[in-house]
């Protein structure tokens, strides 16, 4: 961005500043650590020069926001435009209730849902399995058939919002309920928008809500990129988390550069259904985390977005710029918070919502401060969203676009997390790609490698965190107010899907279930015979188990 | 501390939630500290628990839960530890368990509730000085 001769002149200057100033400083106050690294292991420089910029090239590595490479936003105007969606993940006890709560956020402006499922449904039991004591309705909405999907979306016109789900094993499941819960209401397939998280690969090393093996996992969400691609145009099929990675211990590094393979994997595996690239790629979504070191984040999201664009131009040769678009949507970083002095997670999650946005993030959910602690209370909500709020309305980062490009520091490591992220990808796709690197437990390791790794540092105290290795409170008491599920949800969820169980057609189940088994054996795409069973009442916990049958569960590799 | 047998502690993720990072912190810590480990992996029944703790003879139990099922499983853990005589074990916890629900998972037979943000350090030396001494 700087001609040789600007460089050499800086460079020369920057010895000299390096030999004459910057010694006396050093020698009256030492700096404070020998090294400074962020949790990707990069180390930082004291200072950053046009030097660290030189071999960029404005138009390649930048370029204008809303064309490629997209490092600078996605859309042309960004936030002035368009402020990013403030969507609050929501739901817990029967489906009664989370409709209450959904209904209460629309009222209050909220035009885009997000379901939190409980346990049960997250793992495909229904309510009454055994495996489902003491979860049902407790950290998300328990739904076990269409009848629950119906009342949780009773009174909530399909064609006016969008909505989120967070489901990945069942996700053809609950999609194909809420398609018929759509059907009901008459709205047109095409018209139903909203995202399935969807994303079966990160659970064997990320989140790890696996239920059957890697590679019938892989095509349940292969199974539902196409049915959407070919049926629900504005359905985004799959939000490809990295979230889940970073929570689980990985740095922001691995975080992006593993959540890329994933994507890859997607896009490989759906392109041999037969579709073009063009097909499904405009509808793929991202998710992922930002966590406590600022410009760290911030780096991440503007190198995910520039080698997103460049994975999709240069190894799948698209030339349509939706086709190169990674939407994605930000979570604050839940294993950030602290149960200690919890009040100053609020503070934390302000920082992480900032970097999300200068990061150019479409879509933000801010953390409650209480989430150490017990599920968020509704004041504690209230305060996450007036934060995003904040943010957007008083900061006055929202009024231009990529406010950091330019800043020696911030471009030098985008390039780096970029770099560093390729050489990863690259290792991956010498193993094989993502499925064998599973089943050898690479990724797994590196996690557990960067968890442990991680907790010393704060055990040797050379991570500080407020309020639990320095500045904490001796015999703090810490006073917040829990928000409690009702033990009696899970004795009337069960009523519920007992009686349905009772008064529905089953025959008509049984056939269907029949139907869906010789289908899954014939590897057929899945969603069609899916929301034939759903329609029939079938449960989530019955057409799982089908599922389960024909593929077998997974057996957890266990890494420490 | 004790001759010749090193401790002996089952890790043990009871419930349906996966957030095994602290578990498997927690499990390596100990490892670490001269401690033989197992892990149970996740998503263990009450049952499949007590069968582990029976069969790989240990002398500490460390449960690790965040989906807030640990009233409806602890008890039933507690239980199936007396029937099959297991009582000597000592058993601790950690996640996300509200301080209110402590005096009564100690009633039922839990020692000790680590909560988030405890240094490995310090379950370390609970273990040391906790676990039972053998014959």
């Amino acid at each position: 961005m700087f001609d040789r001769q600007k460089i050499e002149e800086i460079a020369k200057e920057r010895e000299r500043w390096q030999k004459s100033t910057l010694p006396n400083w050093i020698r009256q106050c030492p700096e404070r650590q020998k090294e400074f690294k962020n949790h990707s292991g990069i180390t930082i420089k004291g200072l950053y020069t046009p030097e660290d910029v030189k071999d960029m090239d404005y138009m390649r590595d930048l370029g204008f926001p809303g064309e490629y490479p997209f490092t600078r936003g996605l859309h042309a105007t960004m936030y002035r435009g368009r402020l990013w969606t403030m969507r609050m993940f929501a739901g817990y006890g029967t489906a009664e209730d989370t409709n209450k709560r959904f209904k209460y956020l629309l009222s209050e402006g909220e035009t885009g849902l997000s379901t939190a499922f409980d346990y049960p449904t997250i793992m495909g039991y229904d309510s009454d399995h055994p495996m489902a004591r003491g979860e049902v309705g407790v950290c998300g909405v328990a739904i076990s058939s269409l009848q629950d999907m119906e009342v949780l979306f009773d009174g909530i016109p399909l064609d006016k919002v969008t909505t989120s789900m967070t489901i990945n094993g069942p996700a053809s499941v609950l999609l194909a309920m809420y398609i018929a819960v759509g059907d009901k209401q008459g709205v047109p397939r095409e018209k139903l928008g909203g995202t399935t998280q969807n994303d079966n690969l990160k659970e064997f090393f990320a989140q790890k809500l696996c239920i059957f093996p890697p590679k019938p996992s892989l095509k349940l969400s292969v199974d539902v990129i196409e049915y959407c691609a070919r049926h629900l145009p504005k359905w985004n099929p799959i939000s490809i988390s990295g979230y889940h990675i970073r929570e689980a211990g990985a740095t922001a590094l691995q975080e992006l550069a593993f959540t890329l393979c994933d994507g890859i994997a997607y896009v490989e595996e759906t392109l041999k259904r037969g579709l073009k690239v063009d097909e499904f790629a405009p509808r793929l979504s991202f998710f992922f985390a930002s966590h406590n070191d600022f410009f760290e984040e911030i780096a991440k999201f503007r190198a995910a977005r520039r080698l997103w664009a460049r994975i999709m131009k240069e190894r799948f040769h698209t030339r349509n710029p939706r086709s190169m678009w990674m939407r994605m949507h930000v979570q604050t970083s839940g294993c950030t918070l602290t149960a200690q002095q919890p009040l100053n997670n609020i503070v934390r999650t302000t920082i992480q919502a900032l970097a999300a946005v200068l990061g150019g993030t479409q879509s933000l959910h801010t953390n409650s401060f209480d989430e150490a602690l017990c599920l968020p209370t509704e004041e504690s909500v209230r305060v996450a969203l007036r934060t995003q709020q904040i943010i957007a309305y008083e900061s006055g980062v929202a009024n231009t676009v990529d406010p950091l490009a330019g800043s020696y520091y911030v471009e030098a490591l985008t390039n780096e997390m970029e770099e560093k992220a390729m050489e990863y990808i690259q290792k991956i796709d010498d193993m094989g790609g993502v499925i064998p690197a599973i089943e050898k437990g690479f990724f797994q390791r590196e996690i557990a490698e960067s968890a442990y790794r991680y907790q010393r540092e704060i055990e040797e105290k050379k991570r500080i965190i407020v309020g639990v290795n320095e500045y904490a409170i001796e015999g703090e008491e810490i006073p917040v107010k829990l928000l409690r599920v009702d033990p009696s949800v899970e004795k009337k969820q069960i009523e519920r899907l007992q009686k349905l169980r009772r008064e529905r057609d089953n025959r008509k189940v049984k056939e269907v279930l029949e139907k869906l088994h010789y289908a899954a054996e014939k590897d057929e795409n899945l969603m069609p015979i899916i929301i034939e069973a759903v329609k029939a009442y079938a449960t989530l916990g019955e057409i799982m188990d089908v599922l389960r049958k024909v593929y077998g569960e997974y057996k957890e590799l266990i890494i420490i | 501390m004790q001759s010749g047998r090193k401790i002996r502690v089952l890790i043990a993720k009871p419930g349906l939630d996966s957030h095994d990072r602290g578990a498997k912190v927690v499990a390596r810590a100990l490892r670490d500290a001269g401690m033989e480990v197992i892990y149970t992996g996740l998503r263990q029944t009450p049952e499949q628990i007590v069968e582990t703790a029976l069969q790989e003879d240990v002398d500490v139990i460390g449960l690790s839960i965040l989906s807030g099922a640990h009233m409806a499983l602890f008890p039933r853990i507690m239980e199936l530890l007396k029937e099959k005589g297991l009582t000597d074990v000592v058993v601790f916890a950690g996640g996300i368990i509200p301080e209110e629900d402590i005096p009564e998972l100690k009633k039922i037979g839990i020692k000790e509730v680590f909560g988030p943000g405890t240094p490995t350090e310090t379950i370390i030396k609970y273990v040391l000085e906790n676990a039972p001494k053998r014959r």
